[in-house]
Order: C-alpha cells, then sequence, then structure tokens
C-alpha cells in the first residue's frame, strides 16, 4: 500500500474549476473567505476576474448565487459543508431551489474527518438537509478522479447540484484511463452474492478493503458505489437487494438522512431486505487526528467487515 | 413631471391599486397595507424607467425588479397586469390552488425576475444579477425592494456590504419605509432606525422621497442615474395602505384581507379617485 496516491476531493475540486473555466465562459465562482482551505484559491490565482469574495457571509453568497444564476451564469458556491448546507440551508432552498436556478455548490470539509477543529466544523447532516430539497442533485464523491468528473457533471446538469469533498487525502481507486462518470447511476465496484455494502465518498475505499478481507473468510460481498445520492440509482439498489438479500450502507454522515435513510426508503419500499446503517450514529464528534476519528467512529473497513459477519449470520 | 405623464402614471397606479384590493379580496387572505405603500414607486419604474418586453419577459438585456419583501406580491402582479405580462383578470385567482398567481412572487410568473418571500433574500439576488451585468459589460439596471421591517434581517446587511465592495452602481434598493410591521410599529419591535444612516455607513448613496408624490419620485431616480460607482438606497417615505381611507397606517392590515363590505368600501374610494383623474 505504500505506493498509494493520496489526494483530497478539495484539492481535485479547485484543479477542476481551472480545468473547465476555459471550455465554460460563464462559469464563476464565488467563496466567503475560504479560498485557501475549499481549494477555489487555485482557481483564484488562475482566473482573479471570475473569483467574487463574499466575505464570512454565507447566507448573501448563496443569495448572489442564485441572482447570478438567474441572470445566465453558471456560479460554483463555495465553503464548507457546515456553512453551506447548514447556515445556508434556507437561503438554498428559498432562492436556489424553489426557482430551480442553475447554481453548483461545492461544499468542502464534510463530515468528522475535518479532524481537530471540532464538532463545530464537522458537518454530519448536509446530505439529509440537502436532500429534501426539491430538485437538488447530490454527489459524494469517492477520490480525485471521481470528484473531477463530479464538478464537470454538474456544470453539464441544468440546475442546482450540492458537490460534497472532504478535507482529508484519500486514496486515488479510480483508472483515470477507464472511468465514467454517470450521474444518477451506481457504479458496482465489485460482484459479490452473500451481502452487498453501498458506500459513498471515502468509504467506498474502506468498503474494497473490507470486501477483500471477508474473500478471505469465504463471504462473497457486492461492492456499490453510490456517489449520486439524489437522484438515487434505485435500480441498481433494488437489484443487489434481491439478489444477495442483505444490504450494508457506508457513509461518513449521520445515519439519518443521509444515504443509509435513502437506501432503506428505496429498499423498504420495493423490496425489503435487512439494511444494516454504518455512519456516525447520532452524536456529535469531537476533537482528533481524522484517521483516528473514523476509526473512533467506526467509519472503517474493520468495522464494515464486523457489520457484514453479523449479517451473514443472521440471514 | 410632464402634467400629461404624471397623470397617467396616477391612472396606472390607481388601477394597480384596484387590481390588489381585488386579488387580495378574492384570495380571502395575503397583504394590502404594504402592497399599496409600493403601488406608487412600481408604477414610476415599470413605466416609465424600465426597459421590459411583455412580449419577451425573459429578455436578456432587460431591466430586472426584485420584490425582496416578497409579501407584497400583489402589487407587483397588478403592475405587471397593468404593463401588458398578463390580464389584470388574473387578479381573481391570486392565491388559488391551480392558479399562476403565488402567494409570493414565482420566477416562472412572467415579468417575475426572481422568487421571493423569505424576507432578506431577494436583496443578494439582486446583488448577483448587478454583478453578472457588471461581469459581462451589460447594461441592464437591477431594482429591489425592501420592506423597512424586512431590514431587520442580518442578510441585508451581508446583501448591503457585498454591493459596496464590488461597487455595484447598477443596482438601486428601494426601502418602504412604512414604518409599521407584522407587530407594531418599528420603534415598538426591534428599530432599525436610522435607516439612512445605515445605509450611508455601508457605502451606499441615500436619497430619501416622498413615495407617493410622482415629482418626488422623479426627482430621486434622476438623481440616483447619476452616482457612479457605489449602490444607491432609496428611502421612500410611505403610508401603508396608501389610498383606502381606513387601510391608511392602520397595522392591523398588514396582513389581512377585507370582508365583503369592507371591500365595497375600499372599491368604491378606489373607483371614485380613478373617475376623478379620468375626467
Amino acid at each position: 500500500m505504500g505506493d498509494t496516491i493520496k489526494k483530497a476531493t478539495r484539492e481535485s475540486y479547485g484543479e477542476a474549476l481551472v480545468a473547465l473555466a476555459e471550455k465554460y465562459d460563464n462559469l464563476v465562482v464565488l467563496d466567503a473567505d475560504l479560498a485557501a482551505a475549499t481549494k477555489t484559491g487555485i482557481f483564484k490565482k488562475a482566473y482573479a476576474d471570475r473569483f467574487y469574495d463574499c466575505g464570512i457571509a454565507e447566507a448573501n453568497m448563496m443569495g448572489v448565487a442564485a441572482g447570478l444564476a438567474a441572470a445566465g451564469m453558471i456560479p460554483f458556491a463555495s465553503s464548507f459543508a457546515m456553512f453551506a448546507a447548514g447556515r445556508a440551508y434556507e437561503i438554498v432552498r428559498n432562492s436556489i431551489g424553489y426557482p430551480h436556478l442553475n447554481v453548483k455548490i461545492g461544499a468542502t470539509h464534510a463530515g468528522i474527518s475535518v479532524g481537530e477543529d471540532g464538532a463545530t466544523h464537522q458537518c454530519c447532516e448536509d446530505i439529509a438537509l440537502m436532500r429534501t430539497i426539491p430538485g437538488m442533485v447530490v454527489i459524494n464523491p469517492a477520490d480525485d478522479i471521481e470528484a473531477k468528473a463530479a464538478v464537470e457533471a454538474a456544470v453539464q446538469h441544468d440546475g442546482p447540484v450540492y458537490c460534497r469533498f472532504g478535507r482529508l487525502a484519500v486514496p486515488v481507486i479510480n483508472d483515470p484511463a477507464t472511468y465514467k462518470f454517470e450521474l444518477g447511476k451506481g457504479v458496482t465496484l465489485r460482484s459479490g452474492s452473500d451481502v452487498t455494502v453501498i458506500a459513498t465518498g471515502l468509504m467506498v475505499n474502506e468498503a474494497l478493503i473490507a470486501a477483500d478481507t471477508l474473500a478471505g473468510e469465504g463471504i462473497s460481498v457486492r461492492v456499490i458505489n453510490i456517489h449520486t445520492i439524489k437522484p438515487l440509482d434505485q435500480e441498481l439498489i433494488v437489484q443487489a437487494a434481491r439478489e444477495t438479500g442483505s444490504i450494508v450502507t457506508a457513509e461518513e454522515h449521520s445515519v439519518i438522512g443521509g444515504l443509509g435513510s435513502a437506501v432503506a426508503e428505496a429498499v423498504s419500499e420495493a423490496y425489503p431486505v435487512p439494511v444494516r446503517r454504518i455512519g456516525v450514529n447520532d452524536i456529535f464528534g469531537h476533537s482528533g487526528p481524522a484517521l483516528d476519528l473514523l476509526k473512533q467512529f467506526g467509519l472503517s473497513a474493520e468495522h464494515i467487515a464486523e457489520v457484514v459477519r453479523e449479517a451473514v449470520k443472521s440471514k | 413631471m410632464d402634467e400629461m405623464l404624471k397623470k397617467q402614471l396616477q391612472i396606472h397606479a390607481a388601477r394597480i391599486r384596484m387590481g390588489i384590493i381585488e386579488g387580495v379580496y378574492c384570495a380571502k387572505s395575503g397583504h394590502p397595507g404594504g402592497s399599496l405603500s409600493i403601488a406608487d414607486v412600481l408604477t414610476y419604474l415599470y413605466f416609465t424607467r424600465m426597459h421590459v418586453y411583455p412580449e419577451q419577459p425573459d429578455f436578456a438585456e432587460r431591466d430586472r425588479l426584485v420584490l425582496s419583501k416578497g409579501h407584497t406580491a400583489p402589487a407587483l402582479y397588478a403592475t405587471l397586469a397593468e404593463r401588458g405580462f398578463f390580464p389584470m383578470e388574473e387578479m381573481k385567482t391570486l392565491r388559488h390552488i391551480g392558479a399562476m398567481l403565488q402567494g409570493h412572487p414565482c420566477i416562472s410568473i412572467p415579468g417575475v425576475d426572481m422568487s421571493s418571500g423569505s424576507l432578506g433574500q431577494g436583496i443578494s439576488a439582486a446583488c448577483g444579477m448587478a454583478l453578472a451585468g457588471k461581469h459581462r459589460n451589460d447594461s441592464y439596471h437591477v431594482y429591489t425592494i425592501l420592506g423597512d421591517g424586512e431590514i431587520e434581517e442580518g442578510q441585508v446587511w451581508e446583501a448591503a456590504m457585498f454591493a459596496s465592495h464590488y461597487g455595484l452602481d447598477n443596482l438601486t434598493a428601494i426601502i418602504d419605509n412604512n414604518g409599521l410591521q407584522i407587530d407594531g410599529r418599528l420603534s415598538e419591535v426591534c428599530s432599525p432606525e436610522p435607516i439612512p444612516e445605515k445605509f450611508r455607513a455601508f457605502g451606499w448613496h441615500v436619497i430619501e422621497m416622498n413615495a407617493h408624490d410622482f415629482d418626488d419620485i422623479d426627482r430621486a431616480f434622476r438623481e440616483a442615474e447619476q452616482v457612479s460607482g457605489k449602490p444607491v438606497a432609496i428611502i421612500q417615505h410611505s403610508i401603508k395602505g396608501k389610498g383606502v381611507s381606513f387601510m391608511e397606517d392602520q397595522v392591523g392590515w398588514h396582513g389581512t384581507a377585507p370582508n365583503t363590505e369592507q371591500y365595497e368600501k375600499a372599491a368604491a374610494e378606489l373607483k371614485a379617485a380613478l373617475e376623478r383623474l379620468e375626467a
């Protein structure tokens, strides 16, 4: 594992914006005094005349983005997930969602892997919040390759999109030569017949490691990467329920309202099977190194493997 | 102002006031007071100043107006109807199920430039539209109308800071200073006064005007168009409920529809005023 390339998806976000700027000349970037952290600073350096800092005022930034979009621009409004989805929720709902404006929200520092900053900045509720807004697309990419593709897909989609990125450098698991991003389509990364692990974001890599471990124990695990949480790939998920009879979800987000909830909703309506949700268990995070926190909160391959073993036992 | 034009504007404003009262009466709900207080400035903007095209409501180079105090949608709708965007008959279905005219402005309605209604948000969208205009060197102008109670929302001051930082001189905010909000007089609720000083401190050019005198409205907007390098705030001193005697300066008419008797009285007053103007 020594030669695994690691990169934070926030870096991918900043780089993708630069890469797309020439092709989409009505693309502009907004930030709320966090350009150095959200990595929109990379865009600012390359295209200073297409970057607008809004200061520490996320509510206004979302409204400005709405106005820009209403006037034909494609704005990327950037901040930490806590402030983009949390603080500005009502503006996103009423000024962007309701008029269905072409605003892209680039939300970085999502989840507990923010690390040392602690609970006030560890947003584990953003997927839940954004997914309730009618017409909002919600994307949570797993690695650098997927994150860059997601940004372009967001630009090509006409309507509001919430893109979730992380602070922590995570392994690059996709092959840039063959990777293809399809909005709203899940990706089956491992075939398997005993249990399906449905993961999103940095938990996709953990799910793959868990599947490898479990293969050695004779447990056949299907792994699905859901990068688009809304619209959800119901067909692929229901097929997995039907074919494997048991589902485990894994996300760096609250177990309330995120991927686990979305999957449980889909499965319970179409083909009910047990769904076990791995995520942040309705508690606040706290300070600490990101990798230690992920382990402590059970957001790890080891914990996924444990839950899968239980799932197999109770079948 | 030319006397003929003034009379014409007064006639439009009287018809718009009738549309407001009819709409709120038929809806059995809505906000007549603050709608009546902005009827004159909307008339002035849509009939003298704004380049808008009822046949082509989404024309890219049009001037734009965001009604940040979105609860006074009846005034915007009646003005758009009077200007030819849709028939005034639509006012009778305001707020009805299945109707085009929603309780608060909705961007899908011809002539409505932005959905609004949650207070404090419209001014930010107006800033975004003005910024897009600056970014592309477009010549359109953006207007936004806020309530004086609305400016108690913190987002308004985030937007005020933003507009002056980016020198949005293609943006004019009209603050409808009628002195009343739902729970009472501004001074009794949580006063945002002094309003002119606050906007000046945020780097805006401030103009005050009488909201119900077309000569004074014209003076204010002529001064506004001379300003460059900073956004303009026009504080309009208005009377809530203006034009219907028993609604004027009454907090109770913020969000209450008239009953049949009250509607007939209001309609008779407005009709008489219109007949005097047309005589």
